[in-house]
């Protein structure tokens, strides 16, 4: 079955030595997917992915924190001083105007996320003041000093009402 | 009946010329000082927090509904549960200990050098192994310390280039820390310290080829080893005797100073304490990661200040024998070095606005000017300290390891001409 020259063919073998190691290598790395794929969240966990709030009991300069997919979402009702102020300044390191942020100029909506590592800020007058690592945000939620890099994320969400917002 | 069964197993197992050769005539350098008892010490650490955690874990859940209240029942109903835990609780700030100063006597005595460079590089690999088994342990009592240390940690991760946002989310299985987290942190805490004994094997196999260190810095001639047993059997257990007692005391009437306060309240994903701080055996690397103004940066910088200490055998460019005993800059070094590292726990331990902003990040820069200056420094103390003469026998001594070295080089450059 096998000719003389298959037996005694280095190359031959060299090949076939090559292309068994490569298709086992690469056989073994797929193999791995369905372990690292398992890590990931769960379809029961992104199944559970909006959240209603009422805004009605939120008083002007109030603010309310409800869980939106396990984070905590600042939802503040802005005084009209408030906004004059983040209306007339802009955020250096991450620029980005308050219109862009806020749907409704009174309400601001914030994931309370630090984006430096992921602690839960404290209202502060100014804004927030992130106590772990000494980030600080304004009322729009922009970043101003610390070592964030980034502005408090605005997560999707919808007026259903007036004073009903639907997130996710 | 005894010597029959032993000489049975000798025949297809090699039982007695083991114990003979790596235990009991095992050749010991006979000036060994007490610094020399931590490796052993950090051995019996490891074996006692695997002990106390196997029991542990059999009245432990790891369910975000059920794990706080279960570190509850194991402290009031289980049986001498507490002593479980407090032996397991202080034992991790034991062992963390033991390997600072093992580390310390390692830098002090010079004892990362040729031969000993793959000791000094797996050592590094069990401790990165014991940070991570740490870290992971720290979040199972699901106390608000617990979830936020890990909440901060898993966010390190958003520094990944371009896939960061997803490599933290596949971490914690959730997009919070969460149960998933909780349920894989549990897993891998009780793999990881077996893997810790499978590496602490490589570091014994290593250190039995090249033979413990000693505080003159020179490999001793064969008359000046004597056998571990009994010499240094004896000196282990009495080091193991002073270091139980310590430990006791921690264990039996300070066990509380150990745990951080706001870790009795139970995680709340919505609420950061006003002050984290990570355990202190990380409060070095914590303050360096918390002076560089920048996310990616202080991440970089924080794993690179854990990572250098691999750098030592390369950046150290003295041949002058022995450690910080014969080296007037290379001591001045380690103890700026060591009064540094205080200096940095101490920032960590503040909260950010307590103290003045340049501290952290002068403190941070002193930390690796150290290491990247030991090249410069090393060699000028060298020509220093032969300049100024040194013993003849020093002088012969370094010679020969140069003529040694040259004669290798020459040998490989033959072969590769040939």
């Amino acid at each position: 079955m096998a000719g003389a020259d298959s037996i005694d063919n280095p190359q031959r073998r060299n090949f076939l030595e090559s292309i068994t190691t490569v298709v086992g290598a690469g056989g073994a790395a797929v193999a791995t997917w369905p372990l690292i794929s398992s890590m990931n969240p769960s379809t029961d966990i992104l199944a559970n992915s909006t959240t209603e709030v009422d805004l009605s009991n939120i008083p002007p300069g109030g603010t309310h924190t409800v869980a939106w997919q396990g984070k905590p979402v600042f939802i503040v009702h802005r005084t009209s001083e408030e906004i004059a102020k983040v209306h007339s300044t802009v955020s250096i390191k991450d620029p980005e105007a308050d219109d862009k942020r806020a749907k409704n100029s009174k309400w601001l909506v914030v994931i309370g996320i630090c984006t430096h590592l992921g602690c839960v800020p404290n209202r502060s007058p100014e804004g927030w003041l992130c106590a772990c690592h000494g980030s600080k945000y304004d009322d729009s939620g922009r970043i101003v000093s610390g070592p964030a890099p980034k502005n408090l994320e605005v997560p999707p969400y919808k007026f259903v009402t007036d004073t009903k917002i639907l997130i996710g | 009946m005894i010597k029959n069964t032993i000489a049975w197993i000798d025949l297809r197992f090699p039982l007695s010329g083991f114990v003979k050769h790596s235990l009991v005539d095992y050749p010991t350098p006979r000036n060994l000082s007490y610094w020399w008892n931590f490796g052993s010490l950090a051995g019996i650490a490891l074996v006692l927090q695997i002990i106390t955690g196997i029991f542990l874990a059999m009245h432990y859940k790891p369910d975000i509904g059920m794990a706080f209240d279960s570190i509850q029942h194991i402290m009031r109903d289980v049986n001498y549960g507490w002593l479980l835990r407090f032996i397991h609780s202080s034992g991790a700030s034991a062992f963390f200990a033991v390997i600072y100063i093992h580390m310390s006597r390692t830098l002090y005595y010079g004892s990362y050098r040729a031969p000993r460079e793959l000791m000094w590089w797996t050592g590094q690999g069990l401790l990165l192994l014991l940070m991570a088994t740490a870290f992971m342990g720290y979040l199972l009592p699901w106390g608000q310390m617990s979830y936020w240390g890990a909440a901060v940690i898993t966010n390190l991760f958003r520094a990944t280039p371009f896939i960061g946002d997803y490599v933290v989310v596949w971490l914690r299985g959730d997009f919070q820390v969460g149960d998933a987290t909780l349920t894989r942190f549990y897993a891998l805490h009780y793999l990881f310290p077996f893997i810790i004994v499978g590496a602490v094997m490589i570091h014994l196999v290593a250190l039995h080829t090249v033979k413990s260190s000693n505080p003159s810095g020179i490999n001793l001639a064969d008359k000046d080893n004597i056998p571990f047993h009994p010499y240094f059997t004896i000196k282990d257990l009495y080091g193991l005797g002073v270091y139980l007692i310590a430990f006791s005391i921690f264990v039996f009437f300070l066990p509380d100073t150990l745990i951080e306060s706001a870790n009795n309240v139970p995680a709340n994903p919505l609420r950061t304490p006003a002050h984290i701080v990570p355990e202190w055996y990380f409060l070095p690397f914590y303050a360096i990661l918390r002076s560089v103004p920048d996310l990616a940066g202080g991440v970089v910088a924080m794993a690179l200040s854990v990572l250098i200490f691999a750098a030592m055998p390369f950046l150290d460019r003295s041949k002058i024998p022995g450690g910080a005993r014969y080296r007037p800059a290379y001591r001045l070094m380690f103890y700026v070095f060591i009064a540094n590292i205080f200096v940095l726990g101490y920032v960590g331990a503040k909260p950010v606005d307590a103290l003045p902003s340049y501290l952290g990040l002068v403190a941070t820069i002193v930390y690796f000017s150290i290491f990247l200056l030991l090249p410069w420094v090393s060699m000028k103390e060298e020509k220093y300290l032969r300049e100024r003469g040194l013993p003849a026998e020093l002088e012969t001594l370094i010679k020969e390891e140069e003529a040694q070295k040259d004669e290798r080089r020459q040998k490989k450059s033959d072969r590769r001409h040939s």
